[in-house]
């Protein structure tokens, strides 16, 4: 018998620029068992989807992108309502800069590369 | 038989000195990780996107420090262009466990920071090398890969 939030269920959305850092995050999603998944390169087109109706489970958001970077998409998710979990990652260690992240409305912030383990210990605080 | 065990020794012993050179670290472990029977040529289709980025970022790098010649002036190099490249090549090397290259990555970006032309030449030497060894190791790993899945029929 699945669990209630059994990771199947659950819808992610990857919003990272760098290529291979989307196919990483889209590899680990999946072995923890996420099978419906989206990925987009900048913040605007994170915005852009929710604009269009659509909601997820949980955004894994990179910090530095062109055109719209995570902080202010993350602004902009919570100032829509937005009520997905949204999860920082970045390579930035700098309290400084994680906190402005967080100040943005993130419910948690991980030191990139992200591992199996983290990102299991993400979806258990679902 | 015999031909096969050793072509798995070898593969783990080149594997092992890899790390141990630091060539790469645990997040190429992740990679391995990640790959099986859904998804089984995860680790070479994204080491191969990596190759094809980091060329990307090395020859957009050389551009922008050489757009600064014959004046090679602080003034004439868009240090910040510089560093976003960077930054980029910075996280795809560490997404797939390539340390070396990430290391150079790092003082690279303290070199963009100080707008240090002469690190930046530097560090873009160092960050070709390191891209062109890790590259070359990567190649040798899958071929070994590939060398045992044809010996194991």
């Amino acid at each position: 018998m699945k669990p209630k939030n059994s990771s199947s269920q659950l819808k992610a959305l990857v919003v990272d620029d760098d290529r291979v850092t989307r196919m990483t995050h889209e590899a680990l999603l999946k072995k923890v068992g996420v099978e419906s998944l989206a990925s987009v390169e900048n913040g605007k087109k994170a915005v852009d989807l929710h604009c269009n109706g659509q909601s997820f489970d949980l955004i894994l958001m990179d910090k530095d992108m062109p055109v719209m970077n995570g902080v202010e998409a993350t602004k902009q998710l919570r100032s829509m309502g937005i009520r997905d979990m949204i999860v920082g990652v970045s390579s930035s260690r700098g309290a400084e800069n994680v906190q402005q992240f967080m100040d943005a409305g993130l419910d948690h912030f991980y030191t990139k590369p992200l591992t199996v383990d983290m990102l299991k210990a993400i979806i258990d605080k679902i | 038989m015999d031909g096969l065990v050793q072509l798995q020794k070898q593969l783990v012993d080149y594997t092992a000195s890899l790390f141990r050179e630091g060539f790469l670290d645990d997040q190429f472990n992740q990679l391995q990780q990640l790959q099986d029977e859904s998804n089984p040529e995860f680790v070479v289709e994204v080491v191969t996107l990596f190759f094809e980025d980091a060329e990307r970022l090395l020859n957009e790098l050389s551009k922008t420090l050489d757009s600064s010649f014959p004046n090679r002036g602080q003034a004439s190099i868009d240090f910040k262009k510089l560093d976003a490249h960077v930054h980029q090549l910075k996280g795809s090397s560490s997404s797939i466990g390539a340390q070396r290259v990430h290391s150079v990555c790092i003082s690279f970006r303290n070199s963009c920071e100080e707008q240090n032309v002469e690190g930046c030449l530097k560090n873009l030497q160092q960050v070709r090398h390191e891209y062109s060894l890790v590259k070359t190791k990567l190649e040798t790993l899958f071929r070994m890969e590939k060398q045992i899945l044809e010996a194991a029929g």
